[in-house]
């Protein structure tokens, strides 16, 4: 593994990364402190206040009122908490089941094998969101849900992802001494097996996270997400379409907050991917 | 190359019989009665139980498969709950409207991506390239509802450029009626000689197109790109250039004809985004296709209808994946050893 301050180094020579990897942490410090950084954290939270409905941007509202006269602000700020919260648990749960089926499979072959590539492919056979908007659907909607969705369509990627590596260490010479040694299965997996794989893993979770975070927008906006009156992004937008010709800001700016995120994720997972993986820099 | 073509079309058959087990088994993992979803809350016992033997619910699973099984292949995709129509018959009269759509949009982002990624290779490392690569990154980092909103708002309630949603524009039902002659309204009323309505369905075309394009526009820009500069950087390249060949023949018939059939990947990667892509475009737009179809489903939890779109979702991937094999053959000899 290459070192933090190598990675410093990269990010400084690297400006579209940098920006990237400046976007996510600032997107994060605002989803951590939101309550101190929103105007009205109570109408970040979703509670109405009607006498201030349909107000344009301006001084005391920058990013103007929504139909239930919350400060769209503020309901941004607090927006940024169930969007990486989502993205992360999304990636964590589909990356640990995909990782541990895709080892066993990967490392254990034959029929096992056979089984759980069966299995992905299954899930495979269908378009990218296809089956989580299904099982949301039928799971019934709101955030936990569409969690689950999203980790019922992505785990097989990474079950994949992690059998090939698997199965190309597993002829590799130091496993194979290793294996003569009468080291145990459990420890070579572990130890020789697992700890190949992290690279292309955080790659590929690196690149995901901005991805989920979009997929958990969509979902949102066709009202499958999360639920009233909580602040979520897609939501927001969802909300705005209504009046987009009367009042643009209202589904103008949690939009724009999804694509910054989303940007922010997307050029740090290039850096990232090209950082642990030069011979991908073509 | 036929040869190729029978094993792949055999394993994408294998792959769809799959897809069936997927979607049966969400049909009976299903919490709620069937016969509460079709007759509604006042369902009585006996209708319930009616409907649950006519369904085969009272069978056991495997039987219950095969019958399901039966059922799609014969055509009998069940009665969506809210529209009563027969599932089969939605879809088929839904379909050519966003095979249009996702036509137009891939052809665009094919040929538009082709051209970006050929323009920063050329200008590799200046500020072109620079710009081609933002432009690919924030393309695919876009939220393709906003998009629609952000487009609807700046070029229907600014310029006044575009109709807002819709196919077509109302009037058209009266004055040009489109003859029914495949069904795909664009292409019908192109060889009836209906140009009026041609071009009054283009121009609904455009902003839900570009909307739906913009994502695959990015991924297949930045291929192109990064194929290219590596095959520039090739031998044979730097031989024809010190031989003195014109660039743009360098550039346009020696490079691009090997920087070509990885990008067939991408182009049908993107043809499977756009797939679900349209569910939320056409739900912005209210494109009368199969997206908005599915979209109303989903949240009514119509299940008949979900299970034919998943079905069908289904299928149109795995015809795309067939379509990009045969293509990459075609266009690689070593793909066809294989």
């Amino acid at each position: 593994m290459k070192t933090l301050q190598e990675f410093r180094r990269y990010l400084l020579r690297n400006k579209l990364s940098l920006v990237g990897f400046l976007l996510v942490n600032f997107i994060l410090l605002v989803a951590v402190f939101a309550p101190w950084i929103a105007p009205s954290p109570k109408e970040g939270r979703g509670v109405e206040n009607i006498d201030h409905i349909g107000f344009g941007p301006g001084w005391h509202h920058w990013m103007g009122t929504d139909i239930l006269g919350r400060d769209v602000l503020s309901r941004v700020i607090y927006g940024a908490r169930p969007a990486l919260l989502i993205a992360i648990c999304v990636v964590l749960v589909a990356a640990t089941v995909g990782t541990i089926l895709g080892l066993i499979a990967g490392y254990m072959g034959g029929w096992i094998d056979e089984v759980i590539m069966r299995v992905c492919d299954l899930f495979l056979s269908f378009p990218p969101l296809l089956l989580a908007l299904v099982a949301v659907s039928l799971l019934g909607p709101g955030l936990t849900h569409a969690a689950l969705a999203l980790v019922i369509s992505w785990w097989p990627w990474y079950a994949r992802l992690v059998r090939g590596e698997a199965q190309s260490l597993k002829s590799r010479a130091f496993v194979e001494v290793a294996s003569a040694m009468g080291v145990s299965t459990f420890t070579i997996v572990r130890r020789h097996i697992f700890r190949n794989v992290t690279t292309p893993l955080i790659i590929q979770a690196a690149a995901d996270l901005g991805t989920v975070i979009l997929a958990a927008g969509s979902l949102a906006f066709i009202g499958l997400g999360a639920q009233p009156p909580q602040s979520d992004w897609g939501l927001m937008v969802a909300d705005g379409r209504g009046l987009v010709f009367d009042q643009w800001w209202v589904a103008t700016f949690p939009g724009l907050a999804i694509f910054i995120t989303v940007l922010g994720f997307n050029l740090l997972g290039d850096g990232m991917r090209d950082f642990l993986d030069p011979r991908s820099q073509k | 190359m036929l040869k190729f073509v029978g094993k792949r079309l055999v394993s994408a058959l294998f792959v769809l019989f799959g897809a069936t087990i997927i979607t049966f088994i969400l049909s009976r993992v299903i919490p709620s009665d069937p016969a509460l979803a079709f007759y509604g809350p006042k369902a009585t016992l006996d209708q319930s139980a009616r409907l649950r033997k006519e369904m085969g619910l009272d069978q056991s699973v495997v039987i219950q498969y095969f019958k399901y099984l039966k059922d799609m292949l014969t055509g009998n995709w069940g009665y969506s709950i809210s529209t009563k129509q027969p599932v089969l018959h939605e879809l088929m009269t839904k379909v050519p409207s966003t095979l249009e759509m996702i036509f137009v949009s891939i052809i665009f982002a094919t040929l538009v991506g082709i051209l970006l990624g050929i323009w920063a290779a050329k200008n590799a490392h200046k500020f072109v390239d620079g710009s081609v690569r933002v432009f690919s990154i924030a393309a695919v980092s876009l939220p393709t509802f906003w998009l629609g909103l952000l487009f609807q708002l700046f070029f229907v309630g600014r310029l006044h450029w575009f109709p807002a949603t819709g196919e077509f524009d109302t009037e058209l039902k009266f004055l040009n009626p489109i003859k029914h002659v495949t069904g795909f309204p664009i292409f019908d009323a192109l060889i009836t000689g209906n140009f009026h309505a041609v071009e009054n369905g283009l121009w609904h075309m455009v902003l839900p197109a570009l909307t739906l394009s913009l994502y695959s526009l990015g991924l297949i820009s930045r291929m192109i790109r990064a194929n290219l500069l590596e095959v520039l950087s090739q031998d044979y390249i730097r031989v024809a250039r010190a031989y003195g060949i014109k660039e743009r023949i360098v550039l346009f018939t020696l490079a691009l004809r090997n920087a070509l059939p990885p990008v067939t990947t991408v182009v049908g990667l993107s043809a499977a985004y756009l797939l679900t892509g349209t569910f939320f475009v056409e739900d912005v737009f209210n494109w009368p296709g199969i997206g908005k179809f599915a979209t109303t489903a989903l949240l009514n939890v119509d299940y008949p209808a979900i299970m034919g779109i998943t079905l069908l979702g289904a299928m149109g991937y795995l015809t795309i994946n067939l379509i990009v094999d045969i293509v990459q053959a075609k266009l690689d000899p070593r793909v066809r050893a294989e």
